[in-house]
């Protein structure tokens, strides 16, 4: 099923929490809202889910105008980061929940949800512990069932809320894994919140990057970490460093000096911006003569096969640091000065 | 209480423990619950005791007996009834609702706590006589609220509200959210999710501010005697009772239909602990 979020705005108490934010999902994507906390992007999952209403905008499912279905009406299954299990219920009762309250005339027979109850825990592999109540389940588990919960309603829309958010780091790797296999074995359109970018960028077939209540980007994973389109999304995304230039006469300027980069399509043309680059996408200048960055080693260290150096570039007066790559076999203890350039970079407007 | 001793593995007092002063809390806890509980209440046994077994069972098996705990357990029953549900949703009112006033609300809750029990019942009494206020009122449609059982149960309900309020509350406000939000999103409406997600998780909650309302209504006295009527065999409480053979300096007597009382209250409420402790059992908790 395809969702549309048309031009939503919300507030809370006057304070807009999204502000005019339209995203298109497609049918059978897993797709990721990725931010910083009060970013919006729970927000936003909770309008889609209808646990929230727009104070204006719409939202599509399908073709349909969803904005004013209720949550009930809405048929989705939502996930929260603290699994929201009913703790006065088995397993087995808490998967069943969505079939038995269901009217009368809809509900399935009773051996029917059995089944069902049973496919599910296969599924989420936890059989054999449907008469557990959830006290006596691992954080790891309890997710699954609320996992398992939501799917018992054949929701036409799965929206999780930071799902692995509550557990340790071991889990969640093993129930990320296990959340991309079960996505490709349903194939249901899932939308999930999390501020892990890691996370999001292992995962998602799409990730949307927010920020302060707006979409900064929507791209694969590729797109926001090579390509970001705003100085949020290069400094957000992976490990990035950025100083203040000018583009004078078609060269990067750094402190009124050339550093040995030009503006590339895609930076700006000329003016005041600022360079972003990653700390990889450097290269170290040995020529003095060579226009280049130049700085002090402020410390180094090693980290797996790199190491980091973090220096203070320009003048005395007015160092900024920038962390960068250096090879092993660099000199680069505290002290020493390097001169480098990076190869691949973006500017944008100041 | 030497723990090296104990440590055969049979019956050990103290489990090694960080929070200090176990053996200190413990004694006091004891020595004060003894002082404070059971001496006068083993005094009271003790007094009974003084009868023969023939007496004893003669005052029992007295009609009037009888009868007066009929009508105290009985109303107290029914005042606990009637404080759960309406307990429960005033409870409700307070802790989901922001309305002007609701502090006022909040506190007026615990006036019953705070006003002598007699004051209470003399304005009962006022309120629900025949030709009172609302008595009047009741009267047309032929209820009568006032020296007669009907006129206990009112004052046992004004005693009791408190303790169902007051124990249901806080529980309430520590109900998640979101776990009323997952019943929604599982296609739960508002009167499902309250019967099946939210008051199985009261229970046992409701079950002691029940408890609570009704041992209190066992023992009051102040507030009833003025609504009841005091009719033998028909509105006459047992705490009344005894104070009517206090009178007649017929110590043996009052002491006797107290260790009944004793002995029928502390039962219900061993019977709604061993409940509540079953019912913790059943959802994992503690042990």
């Amino acid at each position: 099923m395809d969702v549309s979020v048309k031009n939503i705005r919300k507030e809370f108490d006057r304070y807009p929490a999204l502000n005019d934010v339209s995203l298109d999902i497609r049918s059978g994507e897993l797709i990721a809202l990725l931010g910083p906390s009060g970013s919006g992007k729970t927000t936003l999952l909770r309008l889609i889910a209808g646990l929230e209403t727009p104070t204006l905008g719409k939202i599509y499912f399908g073709t349909e105008d969803a904005s004013h279905r209720t949550v009930q009406e809405r048929h989705v299954g939502f996930v929260f980061q603290h699994y929201a299990l009913f703790r006065h219920m088995t397993v087995a009762d808490n998967i069943a929940f969505g079939l038995t309250v269901r009217p009368r005339g809809e509900r399935p027979p009773k051996a029917e949800i059995q089944r069902r109850v049973g496919e599910l825990l296969e599924m989420v592999q936890l059989s054999g512990l449907e008469k557990r109540y959830p006290n006596q389940l691992s954080g790891g588990q309890r997710q699954r069932v609320a996992l398992a919960r939501a799917m018992a309603i054949e929701p036409k829309v799965l929206l999780l809320d930071e799902p692995f958010g509550a557990l340790d780091a071991k889990v969640r790797k093993e129930l990320r894994r296990w959340l991309r296999e079960f996505h490709d074995r349903t194939g249901h359109t899932t939308v999930f919140v999390t501020h892990d970018q890691e996370e999001a960028l292992e995962l998602a077939d799409r990730v949307v990057v927010m920020s302060q209540g707006k979409i900064e980007q929507v791209g694969s994973s590729d797109d926001v970490y090579d390509r970001p389109n705003s100085p949020f999304v290069f400094s957000f995304i992976g490990d990035s460093a950025s100083l203040p230039v000018s583009i004078e006469d078609g060269a990067v300027r750094f402190q009124n000096e050339t550093i040995g980069i030009a503006p590339r399509g895609g930076d700006i043309a000329s003016g005041d911006g600022t360079l972003f680059f990653r700390p990889q996408d450097v290269v170290l200048v040995s020529d003095p003569a060579t226009p280049a960055l130049e700085g002090r080693v402020s410390t180094s260290r090693r980290l797996a096969g790199t190491r980091i150096a973090d220096i203070d570039v320009g003048k005395p007066g007015e160092p900024h640091h920038v962390e960068i790559e250096v090879p092993l076999d660099a000199q680069a203890s505290t002290g020493t000065v390097l001169r480098f350039r990076p190869t691949r970079w973006k500017t944008f407007a100041a | 209480m030497t723990t090296s001793a104990a440590a055969s593995g049979r019956w050990r007092l103290r489990q090694p423990s960080v929070i200090p002063g176990f053996g200190l809390t413990l004694g006091f806890s004891l020595a004060y619950l003894t002082l404070i509980i059971l001496i006068p209440l083993a005094g009271l046994v003790w007094r009974s005791a003084s009868l023969t077994g023939a007496e004893f069972l003669a005052i029992l098996s007295d009609e009037r007996t009888i009868k007066a705990l009929e009508v105290s357990f009985g109303t107290a029953f029914v005042a606990a009834l009637i404080n759960v549900v309406f307990g429960v949703l005033v409870a409700w009112v307070i802790v989901r609702y922001e309305f002007p006033g609701r502090r006022i609300v909040d506190a007026i809750v615990d006036l019953p706590f705070a006003l002598p029990t007699a004051v209470a019942g003399i304005a009962l009494a006022a309120l629900y006589a025949p030709n009172g206020w609302v008595g009047q009122v009741l009267n047309i449609f032929g209820i009568k609220a006032a020296f007669n059982p009907t006129g206990i149960v009112i004052a046992l309900v004004f005693i009791g509200l408190p303790f169902v309020v007051r124990t249901v509350q806080p529980i309430m406000e520590e109900i998640d959210r979101e776990v009323e939000e997952a019943a929604a999103t599982l296609g739960a409406n508002r009167f499902q999710t309250i019967r099946r997600v939210l008051l199985p998780g009261l229970a046992p909650a409701i079950l002691t501010g029940f408890a609570l309302a009704f041992a209190r209504g066992v023992g009051e006295y102040g507030s009833v005697i003025f609504i009841a009527g005091n009719i033998p065999y028909v509105s006459e409480i047992a705490p009344l009772l005894i104070v009517i053979r206090l009178e007649e300096f017929n110590y043996g007597a009052a002491t006797a239909i107290a260790t009944i009382m004793l002995c029928l209250s502390f039962a219900m409420l061993l019977v709604i602990n061993l409940i509540q402790t079953w019912n913790r059992r059943r959802y994992g908790h503690g042990a």
